[in-house]
């Protein structure tokens, strides 16, 4: 019975609106994530360990500890007190903070602000109603996390998870691309031919360029 | 016994396809709906029931902001503009929204009237609205204790709204 399981990627969703932090909540833990919700920034930030107000100039000062490791923040944009914006700004400031990734969450569609919010270092911006195909943005943040606490294992060493031989996707070409690799052919060695030759009949490359339709 | 299940089963999906038809739901209902599974089957209801709380609260707070002609507060009024279209919108209550944003219209120019006459199509829609879905979750509930599981596609012979279609692959 000695399994450790794998801790999940731990999202701090962050909404004045109970209803919004309602279905946050179950969007993410839909997508395999846990969720830890929040109320107002000044939560959040207490939660992470920072102090809110400055005291000291120092904006890495913490007041405790960490309670809890987060993987990613997910925040309301309007919110009262602490905004959305508010929160970014002091966790890029934080020295201790800044990797984790950052996402705003508005029900208004206003450019200005989102790029204001892209700027200032926030990883999506995700328009309200948020929906689960939305939260598929996040997968790479928690790949890289899942890799990264892998990584940090002292067991066996961990294959990167993409091998492109071993996938059987047909990859498209642009024609330009297409125009390239039939140039080059000539180019390669009987060797070198064969070889490929080989592996096109084993099935595992890539299948014949002229069976693809591209559409450009 | 089976009989019964694919009569309550089809009768539920006529009617949830209906509710779209007549601009009741929109695509978010879909969605909303796709967050529940068999660890979460009260999901899609307590969400609902939330919202209706918060439609009876929210309608009430701006009645009393715009009661006073002399003394109306905009700012408040505006406030639950927002909330509740965010709320309705999030629910996928397509009708509930929309009048939401004509009420936000109002509230911009300061339209007392207009927003009077919004407030109460509010309290109309949402109103008519939940007593829609209770009879949706009624049926539901009969489904489940005829021992049968809620139909979770939308028959593909229905033609909808292009503008309301719900997902078919929901």
């Amino acid at each position: 019975m000695g399994v450790v399981t794998e801790s999940q990627f731990h999202v701090l969703a962050v909404d004045d609106s109970l209803f919004d932090r309602k279905m946050i909540e179950r969007l993410l833990q839909k997508s395999s994530c846990q969720v830890t919700t929040v109320d107002s920034g000044s939560k959040a930030l207490e939660l992470l360990g920072l102090r809110e107000s400055n005291e000291s100039d120092d904006p890495n000062a913490t007041s405790t500890s960490p309670e809890v490791e987060i993987n990613l923040i997910i925040t309301d944009y309007c919110m009262p007190g602490m905004t959305g914006y508010d929160l970014l700004k002091r966790v890029k400031e934080s020295a201790a903070f800044r990797s984790i990734p950052v996402v705003i969450m508005s029900s208004e569609n206003v450019p200005a602000r989102i790029s204001r919010c892209l700027e200032e270092g926030a990883e999506e911006f995700f328009l309200k109603p948020v929906k689960l195909a939305d939260l598929t943005k996040l997968k790479p943040h928690m790949m890289k996390t899942k890799l990264k606490k892998e990584s940090e294992k002292p067991a066996e060493e961990v294959k990167p998870e993409i091998e492109e031989e071993e996938s059987p996707v047909i990859e498209i070409l642009t024609l330009h691309q297409e125009l390239e690799s039939e140039q080059q052919e000539p180019m390669l060695s009987n060797n070198k031919r064969k070889a490929m030759e080989e592996a096109i009949s084993s099935g595992r490359s890539r299948p014949k360029y002229n069976d693809i339709t591209t559409s450009v | 016994m089976n009989t019964v299940v694919a009569k309550l089963q089809r009768q539920f999906q006529d009617y949830l396809v209906s509710l779209y038809q007549q601009g009741f739901l929109d695509n978010q209902f879909t969605e909303l709906r796709k967050l529940q599974d068999e660890g979460t089957p009260d999901f899609v209801a307590e969400v609902v029931s939330l919202f209706f709380d918060d439609c009876s609260k929210l309608i009430n707070s701006m009645s009393r902001s715009l009661e006073r002609p002399e003394n109306v507060d905009f700012k408040q009024v505006d406030s639950g503009v927002h909330q509740l279209k965010g709320s309705s919108s999030s629910v996928g209550a397509r009708r509930v929204k929309n009048v939401c944003i004509s009420f936000k219209e109002c509230c911009d120019v300061q339209n007392r009237e207009g927003c009077l006459r919004c407030l109460q199509q509010v309290d109309y829609e949402y109103k008519m609205l939940k007593t829609k879905l209770q009879d949706l979750f009624n049926l539901e509930q009969q489904i489940v204790q005829a021992g049968g599981a809620i139909p979770q596609h939308f028959p593909s012979y229905t033609i909808l709204r292009p503008d309301i279609r719900p997902c078919l692959d929901a």
